[in-house]
């Protein structure tokens, strides 16, 4: 169905200060062809679609549209080049008519300026084209949903006639019905023969609606491919950077106590916060480690702080150690016994005017409060004792911590936490940026703390870390827990992937995959469904 | 082994002199200003002993006096800027505490030490109530401290007028009047009164682990909260001392004369005691703090204050010379400043070659500097 592409990007390299956001990345757009653009969060999709809606300029590349190159200097060059954007949140003016809104920008101009009746009439000839015809063109946008708005922006957007259509999480305000409404449009615009970059969080939708799709990561280009010849496990090992084939895992079980048999430190019922994540059911075992894997955004981060008191949870109950306990608050979470090492280490971790003695004993020093200041002497054990343990360099504890490397700043802040001498440690993507050395000290530290009795929950991008260190995984998708893994050694991080690209949707507990990776990918319905844990619940998506 | 740890330790001793610079620069104001003043007047430094007073007396001792105010606010002021906050209702603090007390002894029109005391324990308990509310409108409600503060100071100049029904009150209290006027072994009492507060509030917020929070919330507030510390708790706390020191301050102010000014009270204090704490070193933008520097940034400004009305400076113009002051003091100490001075020399040395010893204080200069300038600019 293809033809000439009408939008060629080539080799497009973007830098803000510090950091490369797009290096070398290409994408083309065929007519007619809905094309998915995906990525991990920070992959750099937003950015290139910036890029080609002339809100960045870039440093290096070619952008072609319609066989001649372009420099776009701004948002009308690039309308002017015929590529309409419709963004995340819906970029109306609420307070206008749904007509203006429609033309706003391309008001029909009479005699005496704007002729506001023929303004109101070609707003309707293009809302109809979307199946939009029964709407009042004079009636005020705020009176319509979220969803018909979001069609009102599309026909908005072409009124330009515009041969490109860029959609930028279009669907993430919507519910089922509302996408179907939206997708029809889509397919109308695509048989017209517009060309449409389709952005999603939602792989169904993904699947459901693109032809092709171009996957990005870490700013990169990682390949174009059509839809139908990549199956979910091989996109989401190309968005996460791995080969399907090197994502075995050699976990050995540590200590032969049964997953089911562990005494539970910590029970969380329902636990869940309205547009954070929702009601989920957790066990955590003494001495146990739990891994929380799934993509970015797929909610991991936002269970942790509902554990650990950094948000409010507004449902649910947790039990620790046997007694009900409401935590709300970070100063709550480590008064419980439970500590959370951030995976924004620069924003939420470290304090970068403060020295590494002072960053170190925060934590305690704020469980005894300000009125009973650590002795001096017990100050230096606890820096002394975790600037050895943890190897941190430079050993002067004196020295801002924003002068250290990231890995070391991550073995202070982990020394900071261990100080308050935690029940259950959350390790929020403890391995994150710092070098190979580090994570390899971080990874050992966290076995010999579960070996010790501590519990841990630890969480990682990088899915065969979360399968080599795990007892057990949680996996998480679009803000639910839809998976429990048993870790019995034969979990690799392909097993995982698989759950994760698990079609169903619904929750489900899953034990010890029977998968090799030969027979891999799974369809989804290869999951063995297994008795352990009481902990999952049937929940409808909605 | 031996070289690097004498280099790290001369590197460090000069980063020390880098960060003792910025009230370093306030000291050298100090004293020009008092070059100037004897420029003036020779005898302009002279201190006497006055057996009428039973104490020591002259301009050096007018300045301390003139101080003692300032110094209360400015300690305040650079608690709570440290949290990342800033307090404009300190002056209102200051009309409050000096309303209630006049009031109360007026109204009581005993002398004894008895009602003086208690003159002044409700002076700082009504000024304190006072920081109760603008602490639970900043760390409760969550209200900006800029907009918080702004409501109480107009709101407290109202109070003061309601309590004093608009008046100017005026008692006698020799007891209260000591408090400003008297002496102890020839020091007037509210400059030992100021000192003692002063190292008192610096060694509660350093030998406790108050200093710490605080500055922690004021340099990332998310990471602190997260780290556990109880932000709500330290930010209402640093908001009451304010305004506690504020009432202070004001009781200072209005036993000089016994009288309060419901009009000029504390008027505009809240801009001496933002000055202080940044002339200080203590950024606006909230974390690293130094009561230290906020004292002799009081006293800076005590001392220009006198000095404006001892060179004869016309009313009129007073601000402006003030500013003016306080302005090329904010230039000399801008990192911007001493990285165009580094650069000069650097240019020089290395056409003369002359001896590398003169060149690292100028390049540790650069990252070293606190940004006070940047925020003041």
């Amino acid at each position: 169905m293809s033809h000439e592409p009408i939008v060629e990007m080539r080799g497009i390299h973007i830098g803000f200060p510090g950091v490369k956001a797009l290096d070398g990345v290409d994408l083309r757009l065929l007519p007619g062809e809905v094309h998915a653009l995906m990525g991990e969060n920070g992959a750099g999709k937003s950015t290139l679609i910036k890029c080609l809606t002339g809100v960045y300029s870039i440093d290096a590349g070619e952008i072609v549209i319609d066989g001649s190159p372009r420099q776009l200097a701004g948002t009308a060059d690039a309308q002017e080049a015929g590529i309409a954007t419709v963004y995340q949140e819906v970029n109306l003016v609420r307070n206008l008519s749904i007509g203006e809104n429609v033309m706003l920008g391309h008001e029909v101009r009479g005699r005496f300026g704007i002729s506001w009746r023929a303004t109101h009439r070609r707003a309707k000839e293009n809302l109809e084209r979307f199946g939009l015809g029964h709407l009042d063109t004079r009636l005020p946008l705020s009176t319509l949903s979220i969803a018909v708005q979001q069609l009102v922006a599309i026909a908005r957007a072409m009124v330009t006639k515009s041969h490109v259509l860029i959609l930028d999480e279009p669907t993430s305000s919507l519910d089922k019905q509302e996408v179907e409404t939206l997708f029809g449009v889509i397919r109308q615009l695509r048989s017209e023969g517009v060309a449409i970059l389709f952005v999603s969080h939602f792989l169904e939708q993904v699947y459901e609606i693109s032809d092709r799709m171009t996957v990005l990561r870490n700013g990169r280009f990682e390949g174009e491919f059509l839809t139908k010849d990549l199956d979910r496990s091989s996109l989401i090992a190309t968005m996460i950077g791995r080969e399907l084939s090197t994502l075995a895992g050699e976990h050995e079980v540590r200590d032969g106590v049964a997953p089911g048999r562990r005494e539970p430190l910590l029970v969380a019922e329902n636990l869940g916060r309205k547009g954070s994540i929702g009601a989920t059911d957790l066990a955590i075992g003494k001495g146990e480690i739990v891994g929380f894997a799934g993509l970015l955004g797929s909610g991991r981060t936002e269970l942790a702080r509902l554990l650990y008191g950094a948000d409010r949870p507004d449902s649910g109950t947790i039990t620790l150690k046997g007694r009900k306990t409401s935590i709300g608050s970070p100063a709550a979470g480590l008064a419980n016994g439970v500590a959370l090492s951030s995976e924004n280490r620069r924003d939420e971790g470290i304090i970068a005017d403060l020295t590494v003695r002072e960053n170190m004993i925060l934590a305690v020093q704020a469980r005894r409060g300000w009125m009973r200041p650590l002795s001096k002497k017990d100050t230096d054990e606890i820096v002394d004792k975790y600037i050895k343990e943890f190897g941190v360099r430079p050993a002067d504890p004196d020295r801002p911590i924003k002068n250290l490397s990231g890995g070391n700043q991550q073995k202070v802040l982990l020394g900071r936490w261990l100080a308050t001498k935690p029940d259950l440690m959350i390790l929020d993507e403890p391995t994150r940026g710092i070098d190979v050395g580090a994570k390899a000290d971080i990874i050992t530290a966290v076995q010999k703390l579960a070996e010790d009795g501590m519990s841990v929950v630890f969480i990682s991008s990088e899915i065969e870390e979360v399968a080599r260190v795990s007892d057990r995984i949680v996996v998480m998708r679009d803000r639910e827990k839809v998976a429990e893994i048993i870790n019995d050694g034969t979990v690799s991080a392909a097993t995982i992937v698989a759950v994760i690209a698990d079609e169903e949707g619904t929750a489900q507990t899953v034990a010890a995959l029977d998968v090799s990776d030969e027979t891999f990918p799974p369809t989804g319905t290869s999951t063995s469904t297994s008795t352990s844990t009481s902990t999952s619940t049937e929940r409808s998506e909605s | 082994m031996s070289t690097t740890t004498t280099t790290s330790s001369s590197f460090g001793e000069r980063l020390r002199a880098v960060g003792r610079q910025q009230f370093v620069w306030a000291i050298v104001a100090i004293v020009l200003l008092l070059v100037i003043n004897v420029i003036k007047d020779p005898t302009y430094l002279s201190v006497g002993y006055s057996d009428n007073l039973g104490g020591l007396r002259g301009n050096l001792v007018d300045i301390l006096r003139a101080s003692a105010p300032i110094l209360m606010i400015a300690t305040g002021m650079a608690l709570v800027i440290a949290t990342g906050g800033i307090d404009l209702s300190i002056g209102s603090a200051m009309v409050i505490a000096g309303a209630v007390a006049m009031e109360f002894l007026s109204a009581s029109g005993s002398s004894s030490l008895g009602t003086a005391a208690l003159a002044l324990l409700l002076a700082l308990l009504v000024a304190g109530v006072l920081g109760v509310v603008n602490g639970v409108l900043v760390s409760v409600v969550g209200l900006q401290p800029f907009i918080s503060t702004l409501i109480m100071m107009l709101a407290g100049r109202g109070i003061a007028k309601v309590i004093t029904g608009g008046q100017n009150t005026t008692a006698t209290s020799e007891p209260f009047r000591w408090i400003a006027n008297g002496y102890v072994i020839g020091l007037p009492v509210v400059v030992l009164l100021a000192v003692v507060i002063v190292v008192a509030v610096g060694l509660i917020v350093r030998r406790s682990a108050l200093g710490l929070m605080i500055e922690a919330i004021g340099i990332d507030a998310e990471a602190a909260r997260l780290a556990g510390v109880n932000k709500r708790a330290i930010i209402f706390t640093v908001y009451v001392a304010a305004a506690v020191l504020g009432g202070m301050a004001g009781v200072f102010a209005t036993a000089s004369v016994m009288t309060v000014d419901v009009s000029n009270t504390g008027n505009q204090m809240e801009l001496d005691a933002i000055l202080a704490v940044v002339i200080g070193g203590t950024s606006l933008a909230g974390g690293k703090f130094s009561i230290r520097g906020a004292a002799v940034g009081a006293v800076l400004i005590a001392t220009l204050d006198k000095t404006v009305v001892f060179l004869g400076v016309p009313s009129s113009a007073t601000p402006a010379f003030k500013a003016a002051v306080i302005v090329i003091l904010f230039l000399i100490q801008s990192p911007w400043l001493h990285t165009q001075i580094a650069k000069l020399r650097s240019s020089r040395t290395s056409s003369s070659s002359s001896p590398p010893t003169s060149t690292p204080p100028a390049t540790s200069a650069t990252p070293t500097t606190p940004t006070n300038a940047e925020v003041t600019a």
